[in-house]
């Protein structure tokens, strides 16, 4: 393996990275709408909403992104590897984001939102003011922990022609017929990258129990 | 599009083979992991030592691994090794040892939370080896780890799909061979997302029937 195929493995990297980047951007707050649909409680959208969260975290990233890829260019809709990956991924990844949304929007006490109607704050300003900054402190762990998940799935992208860090070495690999070196090198991208979010979730969690304790 | 799902209909021999296949892989390899994590789990409750460090490391290292690149490693890696596995057994290895990682540490975890006085409590009354775990110390584990186990296990059906790279004959597979030989996509995945969902809602069912016999308990 030469020093050009290890660079070659760092360049999917910057694919993985902009890829999951791109799909946690569009997931979260398409997640948090979602969170507010099945909140709102308002007839046949909470429905919709709640079979549509049942049914993507039940789909399988690789299954997903075949059925993007192949299906909606069938229906007019032109899509290449890469934004047909960005899609799955979104659309998987908002998915889970909703849950971990609502669950901090059951855990805000109902007091807060009566508190905000009684001196007088419309509906987008509780929402942005009262609801917002106090679920997205609950939420952060989850969805950080959310965006690791993410990452370990993004090398299924290479089902449909994405060059990722996994796909970069599977290739080296089969061209030089040395697969252990290159798999290798990958793990050594991965598993900081994972680590740093799992790291960083734990702190925050430790860190609110801290907070959370004296009160 | 009606059309297409015809064809599926026509085709159901080969996506039922790729369900049976699915389920008999995400069967097998979470019934491994399971237990395969429960010895891991004894390990990590260990004092500190060489041991309970060594797996720690294993379970972290799996934790932050993708699942695809541990099966590449295992199904194109270890040949070079001199270890020669099939599609099958190298998708099932790969299956069952990285998720005894995870099960290893949910189980770890749901130990932890045990109120210690029961089994101080079964002591008391004379229990003790084997009977003690079996009598006092199992039954309410498994009552409260079912909920995260049944996850993992659909984390485990997720990942089986993955294995469609390797050319195994799974669902996802079924679904992708179909598409190619007559260009049907949307409903040749269509069907394969729905009979996943199907067996992610039959798990979730088992799960809350389960969560339903410990609150009868309590």
């Amino acid at each position: 393996m030469s020093a050009a195929d290890v660079l070659a493995i760092f360049s999917g990297a910057l694919t993985t990275l902009l890829m999951a980047g791109a799909g946690i951007l569009l997931g979260l707050p398409l997640g948090l709408g979602l969170a507010l649909v099945r909140w709102a409680n308002t007839p046949l959208a909470t429905q919709c909403a709640a079979v549509y969260v049942s049914l993507l975290r039940a789909t399988p990233l690789v299954t997903l992104v075949l059925l993007l890829f192949f299906a909606l260019p069938n229906i007019g809709i032109p899509v290449g590897p890469v934004s047909a990956g960005v899609l799955a991924l979104t659309l998987n990844t908002s998915a889970f984001n909703c849950e971990v949304w609502r669950a901090a929007l059951m855990d805000l006490p109902k007091d807060q939102i009566e508190a905000a109607k009684s001196v007088g704050m419309r509906r987008g300003m509780r929402l942005r003011r009262i609801v917002l900054p106090q679920i997205a402190r609950v939420s952060l762990p989850g969805l950080i922990s959310e965006m690791s998940l993410l990452i370990k799935v993004t090398p299924v992208l290479a089902v449909v022609g994405v060059v990722d860090i996994t796909r970069a070495a599977v290739r080296i690999g089969a061209e030089t017929y040395e697969p252990l070196p290159p798999f290798f090198v990958a793990l050594a991208i991965y598993l900081p990258m994972v680590f740093a979010l799992v790291s960083l979730q734990r702190w925050l969690e430790r860190r609110q129990t801290r907070i959370d304790a004296p009160a | 599009m009606i059309h297409g799902f015809a064809i599926v209909w026509a085709e159901r021999g080969l996506m039922l083979s790729g369900l049976a296949n699915t389920v008999l892989l995400s069967a097998l390899a979470g019934l491994c992991a399971l237990v395969l994590g429960a010895l891991l789990s004894t390990l990590l409750i260990r004092p500190r030592g060489v041991v309970q460090i060594a797996t720690r490391v294993f379970v972290d290292a799996m934790r932050c691994t993708p699942f695809l690149l541990f099966a590449y490693i295992i199904y194109y890696g270890l040949p070079t090794l001199g270890i020669r596995l099939d599609n099958w057994s190298a998708g099932l290895i790969s299956l069952a040892i990285y998720h005894m990682a995870y099960m290893g540490e949910l189980l770890r975890a749901a130990w932890a939370a045990q109120p210690r006085d029961p089994i101080e409590a079964g002591q008391a009354f004379g229990f003790s080896g084997l009977s003690l775990f079996r009598r006092i110390v199992l039954p309410p584990l498994v009552l409260t780890s079912a909920p995260v186990v049944g996850n993992q296990v659909i984390q485990v059906i997720k990942d089986s799909a993955f294995l469609t790279i390797i050319a195994l004959p799974e669902l996802t597979h079924a679904a992708s061979s179909i598409q190619s030989r007559h260009y049907i996509p949307f409903a040749a995945f269509i069907s394969a997302v729905l009979l996943y969902w199907m067996l992610c809602l039959v798990i979730e069912a088992g799960v809350s029937s389960i969560g339903r016999m410990a609150q009868a308990r309590r």
